[in-house]
């Protein structure tokens, strides 16, 4: 579809990670590094649940619709709980790390800390889920043609794009939730990650009737940034004077 | 998710460029393939939408093979509005003829030019294919593709049925269904420009070649050249406006199915190796671009770098197009300018008279074109440029062609009346004996018995006879299938790749092409001899004391299958074939530019297919790009303003162990 669609899709889908990234991120090697790490530990997590379902299927008879469907569903849900299982993994990882930072540090605190590692950790994983969904996409819609020749829609392009993006802000706000429930033992913050990720994924199910897995997303995605927003120290007093500040002429001091 | 149907390899062939100075017969596409919304053409009203009234240019054609003439591709010719053609073949093929070729074929390179009969040349006398329309040799600047399989072109009518048909006199609306088209081809102008550029390339190496000269072998069967021959000879290439679709069933296969039968039947006489003169049997490739083959064996001939010399042929017989023969009358043509020759005119009336005598007995009457008639195109003709020689050219046709789908792909076995009964195994349709064999049987059994009497034999002809079985399974193999049993037995086996594809006989660039190939492991096992040589000693042939290796050619052969086994009995076949290179000798003078000699070069390409898909409308496509920069930027600016006011919007959180962003 062009160059015109291809690069839409990409801004609409990687626009805000790049914002993150460019202003948060990029400056400080230390959280470049966790970036990384995190998207290698959700690679790796989806290549061991892709294992299971290429098994899965290669052991099943592939004429069989009903059984493939269910196999899917089976393989989506297992590739969530992988994904949180290995976002466990990172947590811990990152525990030892903030130990080894300590120690080498001069005045005997880490210099990032776990809740930054959370948020950073959160956009790696975010970043790399979306880079799976999207980059075949971009690359197809480089031709000349569109989806639809055998009845699909052709806003497949577009609802991808948005996907991707929600996709990549609910792995922002689920790392900072997840690394706090573990951080402070509340087991049921960490339920409702899962749940959520289980919730979002099954909805997907709903295409092509995009509106039953792209509203409830963004929907998820607006509770689970509100509950992070408080969780990271903001509340709602905050964010009115942020707003009030905002419309005053904003003047910039340094960030964080 | 799909995005496109890609068309598989049965969307059978585009046109590749045939260069011929100075000018290009082109079709080609640009380098990324050309896009353009389908739009199905079945009557001619329906080329008003494509060429003035539709709203969405530019249109990719899917044409009725019907209307597949040179007014209607003359019309989408000149306009921009079409980005390539694809053409669905013509089921039954269609009645009132159909040849791309020229109304007068080889015109120019023949023997009749304004120096030499000039009231025959350039048709002037008789006009050989008026259905040509001349369309292979028009320059296009758009692909154009041939469609042979009814379901891919149903599949394409069904898109444009789903998506573009007009509704209400309007326009269809967006997602349109759109096909592209890939044949980019690397040469272009004419071939003086392409070789050119060609040389300069390879001189510096910087790039492989652009063009490829168009060459083959050509097989002449002699033994040795110290006697007189007659020479019996005819082409055996073919045409049609797309590459690799020339089955050529009358134009080439005919004649040479009934040469080869001929070759057979008189090989199997008994005093044929006392005979007082040799014939010479040849196959001659390219005929159908300007003689390539013939002229180069003439120009060989006259340069001594051929066994024979063009003073040592006694005469000259030609097969041209004899399937098609109304109340089975056969002509026979000669040259009337060299005929006013005194000598020249007894040695032909002495070749005529014997070829109507061979006739008697026979289901065949021959009858003279008479000295009205200047020679159709035929390999005859370059013979004569160089050498006033007795000739004789026999074909199906006095004057227009008996063949309506000359160089077209029309030309198949329904063309000349070949019918097979229904439920027959590839087996016994390769042992049915059809009415066309019979009847080609008869033309070899004449053709084989003058042949006989020409070299100066004395006995009684009648048991000179040509076997229909072995026409028929010619035929079968050539024009049906290749790949079958007796094929597969006679050829040796490291070629057996070559009993794969659809039979066509384009002469093509890579040599020697299938066809000649099993021309000469045909001719081989007909005329040849199995000797008791074991597969070292034919293969290694100057190994052994007595073999001559300069008179004949060893081949070591499949053979046929063990019953009940998958293994073969091969065996080693001596024979007296060779194949001779059919390069047009402009190229071996580096005359690019010549007008005597055949100057047809082949462009190379990348890769030809086609694929159809949906295209979206420019509108979507631009809200997409718009909607992502709005959303870019927002995102930028927010997340900006947010990491500025970090420290108003997150407090410092009550327990002290953890740090603020």
């Amino acid at each position: 579809m062009t160059l015109a669609v291809f690069f839409g899709c990409t801004f609409i889908a990687f626009g805000p990670a790049l914002g993150l990234f460019v202003f948060t991120i990029a400056r400080d090697p230390l959280r470049i590094i966790i970036l990384i790490a995190g998207a290698f530990f959700w690679l790796v997590s989806l290549l061991l649940s892709s294992l299971i379902w290429f098994i899965a299927v290669k052991a099943s008879d592939p004429r069989d619709e009903p059984l493939q469907k269910g196999l899917l569903i089976f393989g989506v849900m297992f590739s969530v709980l992988l994904q949180e299982a290995f976002r466990f993994l990172y947590y811990k990882l990152l525990r030892k790390a903030i130990e080894g930072l300590v120690a080498l540090s001069e005045d005997g605190c880490s210099p990032i800390s776990i809740q930054q590692m959370a948020y950073v950790a959160g956009v790696g994983f975010g970043l790399m889920s979306g880079a799976f969904s999207m980059i075949n996409l971009l690359a197809d819609t480089l031709g000349p043609g569109t989806v639809g020749i055998h009845g699909d829609s052709q806003l497949y392009f577009l609802t991808s794009a948005f996907m991707t993006m929600v996709l990549i802000f609910l792995h922002t706000f689920w790392g900072i939730l997840f690394f706090h429930g573990c951080e402070h033992r509340r087991w049921w913050e960490i339920t409702a990650v899962v749940v959520m990720h289980l919730a979002v994924s099954g909805s997907t199910f709903c295409n092509p009737l995009y509106v039953g897995s792209l509203v409830p997303s963004y929907l998820l995605m607006a509770t689970a940034a509100a509950w992070a927003y408080l969780l990271s120290g903001g509340s709602a007093q905050n964010l009115w004077r942020f707003l009030l500040c905002l419309r005053s002429g904003p003047s910039p001091q340094p960030g964080s | 998710h799909h995005l496109f149907s890609l068309g598989q390899g049965v969307m059978a062939s585009s046109r590749p460029a045939l260069l011929l100075v100075p000018f290009a017969v082109t079709v080609f596409s640009s380098i990324s393939g050309d896009t353009g919304v389908i739009h199905v053409v079945e009557k001619e009203e329906d080329l008003n939408w494509v060429l003035a009234d539709g709203p969405h240019p530019p249109y990719m054609i899917l044409l009725d093979g019907n209307l597949f003439n040179r007014r209607v591709m003359l019309q989408l010719k000149g306009t921009s509005r079409v980005s390539g053609l694809a053409v669905a073949i013509a089921k039954p093929s269609p009645p009132q003829g159909f040849s791309p070729g020229l109304k007068c074929p080889n015109d120019g390179f023949g023997v009749y030019s304004k120096d030499y009969g000039p009231q025959f040349a350039h048709c002037n006398n008789t006009v050989w294919n008026p259905l040509g329309s001349g369309l292979s040799y028009e320059d296009f600047d758009f692909p154009i593709f041939l469609l042979e399989d009814a379901n891919e072109t149903q599949v394409i009518k069904q898109c444009y049925q789903d998506h573009n048909v007009p509704r209400d006199g309007s326009g269809p609306e967006y997602p349109l269904c759109a096909m592209q088209l890939f044949s980019h081809m690397h040469a272009v102008t004419s071939t003086v420009t392409c070789m050119r550029r060609s040389s300069l390339q390879s001189t510096f190496s910087i790039n492989p070649e652009v063009i490829d000269l168009l060459s083959q072998y050509s097989i002449p069967l002699s033994a040795c050249a110290f006697l007189t021959p007659p020479v019996h000879a005819l082409q055996i290439d073919s045409h049609s406006f797309f590459w690799n679709i020339a089955p050529g069933a009358e134009s080439a296969v005919s004649s040479f199915v009934t040469h080869l039968a001929a070759a057979e039947a008189l090989h199997k006489a008994s005093d044929v190796h006392l005979l007082q003169r040799n014939i010479m049997f040849t196959f001659f490739q390219g005929e159908t671009f300007d003689y390539i083959g013939s002229s180069r064996m003439v120009y060989d001939m006259e340069k001594d770098k051929f066994p024979l010399r063009l003073d040592n042929i006694h005469s000259f017989v030609e097969m041209n197009q004899v399937a098609l023969r109304n109340a089975s009358v056969l002509w026979m043509h000669t040259d009337p300018v060299s005929r006013l020759n005194k000598s020249v005119e007894v040695q032909v009336r002495i070749l005529l008279d014997i070829l109507s005598n061979s006739s008697v007995g026979a289901n065949v009457t021959l009858q003279e074109a008479g000295y009205s008639q200047p020679l159709p195109p035929s390999s005859f003709q370059r013979f004569l440029r160089a050498r006033h020689i007795p000739g004789v050219v026999l074909t199906d046709h006095r004057t227009a062609f008996q063949n309506r789908y000359y160089q077209s792909m029309y030309d198949t076995p329904e063309n000349i009346q070949m019918q097979y009964p229904e439920g027959l195994s590839p087996e016994e349709t390769l042992e049915y004996v059809t009415d066309t064999a019979k009847s080609l049987a008869e033309v070899a059994t004449v053709v084989a018995r003058a042949l006989y009497r020409l070299a100066g034999g004395a006995n009684n002809t009648s048991a000179i006879q040509a076997d229909p079985k072995t026409v028929s399974r010619m035929l079968y193999g050539f024009l049906i299938k290749m790949n079958n049993s007796w094929f597969q037995s006679i050829i040796k086996p490291d070629i057996k790749g070559i009993l794969g594809d659809v039979p066509q006989h384009y002469v093509a660039v890579s040599s020697p092409v299938n066809t000649t190939y099993l021309v000469q492991y045909v001719l081989a096992n007909l005329t040849g001899t199995v000797v008791n040589l074991t597969k070292e000693e034919c293969l290694n042939p100057e190994k052994t004391p007595s073999s001559e290796k300069e008179l004949y050619e060893y081949a070591w052969v499949q053979g046929s299958l063990e019953p009940n086994s998958t293994a073969r009995v091969p065996y080693c076949v001596r024979s007296t074939v060779r194949l001779s290179k059919a390069l047009s000798p402009a190229f071996e003078l580096r005359q690019w530019g010549s007008t005597e000699y055949s100057t047809w070069t082949e462009s190379r390409w990348k890769e030809i297919r086609a694929r159809i898909f949906l295209v979206a409308s420019k509108e979507l496509e631009i809200i997409t790009l718009v909607v992502g920069i709005a959303i870019l930027i927002f995102s930028l600016l927010t997340t900006y303003f947010i990491n500025a006011k970090a420290d108003v919007l997150f407090s410092i959180p009550r327990d002290p162990g953890a740090v603020a962003y």
